[in-house]
């Protein structure tokens, strides 16, 4: 739901930049990536160089290799490669979100038919507001753009109140995250940006300071 | 833009996008035996949903309020364990909400 919303805001931008329902369900389809996907349009929409998009695909996804990594600790050992790359291929903020939320290993399975379902969602999104662009009433679209949110809640919420210190790693994401979009130069950086600079010193920080118990970890880091 | 140019474009987006997610899967092959970066990659996944969350969530609704109240509501839900549909719902509920009526 939250992602038909999402992606149908993103269909609107689409639209702008020239793009027919067609193209956007194929690309939607196969990126996958709200911001990654924004930064492409509003690129298309300013004429910029090919060299441009690999650049900002680069950077507003640059996420998803941290996120990639972690999953990577959360496939059983084992498994082919085939799987390990389909389920790279896999991960959105969202897949990643609810597969990492699975005790011990996850399975393919559980992360494919996630997939396809969103990206189905996430695709036909996309197309409908290439071409519905702008009908619905903005209060509904503001509305059903907090649902990602609170689909994030959901998840960091339950770790936090079992793990003292993923309470503290959530917290002081919140502050620095907060502080850092007001700050000055730093909230000059793209979002993307931002989230992987905070995600690589927060996680490093509490890593450092409490470091998981290694016969705990089997299976859940 | 032409419609050849888009094309490029999205197809560039496509490949470099997928790219990313699956190199780091090859590089890193079973189980990661260093505890600095075991402990890392246990942290990443809620700060990384964490910084993506906040301010975002406020910064979507049309005011800030409503996005404050909803936060609030989602952490208190979430807190007491209810599922990613039900915290979900009761975030877009009292944003559309507080947009319509209240303001």
């Amino acid at each position: 739901m939250g992602y038909f919303a999402v992606a149908f805001s993103l269909g609107i931008i689409a639209k702008q930049a020239g793009l027919t329902a067609a193209i956007g369900f194929v690309s939607s389809f196969f990126t996958r990536a709200s911001a990654g996907e924004y930064g492409v349009y509003t690129l298309v929409a300013a004429q910029a160089a090919y060299v441009e998009i690999v650049a900002m695909c680069l950077v507003t996804n640059l996420r998803y290799m941290l996120m990639s990594a972690a999953l990577s600790q959360k496939i059983a050992p084992g498994t082919s490669w085939l799987h390990r790359v389909l389920m790279a291929c896999c991960v959105t903020d969202e897949i990643f979100g609810i597969s990492i939320a699975r005790e011990r290993y996850c399975p393919p399975a559980y992360t494919y038919s996630a997939a396809l379902i969103s990206t189905l969602l996430w695709a036909s999104g996309c197309a409908a507001g290439i071409v519905a662009g702008g009908m619905l009433p903005t209060a509904i679209v503001a509305a059903l753009s907090v649902a990602l949110y609170g689909m994030f809640l959901a998840i960091i919420m339950p770790p936090a109140r079992n793990d003292r210190y993923v309470l503290y790693a959530v917290a002081a994401s919140f502050v620095l995250s907060g502080a850092c979009s007001v700050a000055p130069v730093v909230s000059h950086w793209s979002s993307g940006t931002r989230t992987i600079v905070l995600t690589v010193v927060i996680s490093a920080v509490v890593a450092w300071w409490k470091p998981i118990k290694m016969e705990d970890a089997d299976g859940q880091a | 833009m032409d419609r050849h140019s888009i094309i490029v474009c999205i197809l560039l987006g496509i490949i470099t996008t997928n790219l990313i997610r699956v190199v780091p899967m090859l590089l890193i092959k079973g189980q990661i035996s260093n505890r600095f970066l075991r402990s890392f990659l246990y942290y990443v996944p809620y700060v990384t949903l964490a910084v993506m969350t906040f301010p975002s969530i406020i910064q979507t609704t049309m005011s800030p309020i409503s996005g404050t109240v909803a936060l609030m509501a989602g952490i208190v839900a979430a807190w007491r364990g209810m599922g990613l549909f039900p915290v979900a719902a009761i975030c877009c509920a009292i944003v559309y909400l507080m947009d319509t009526l209240v303001l």
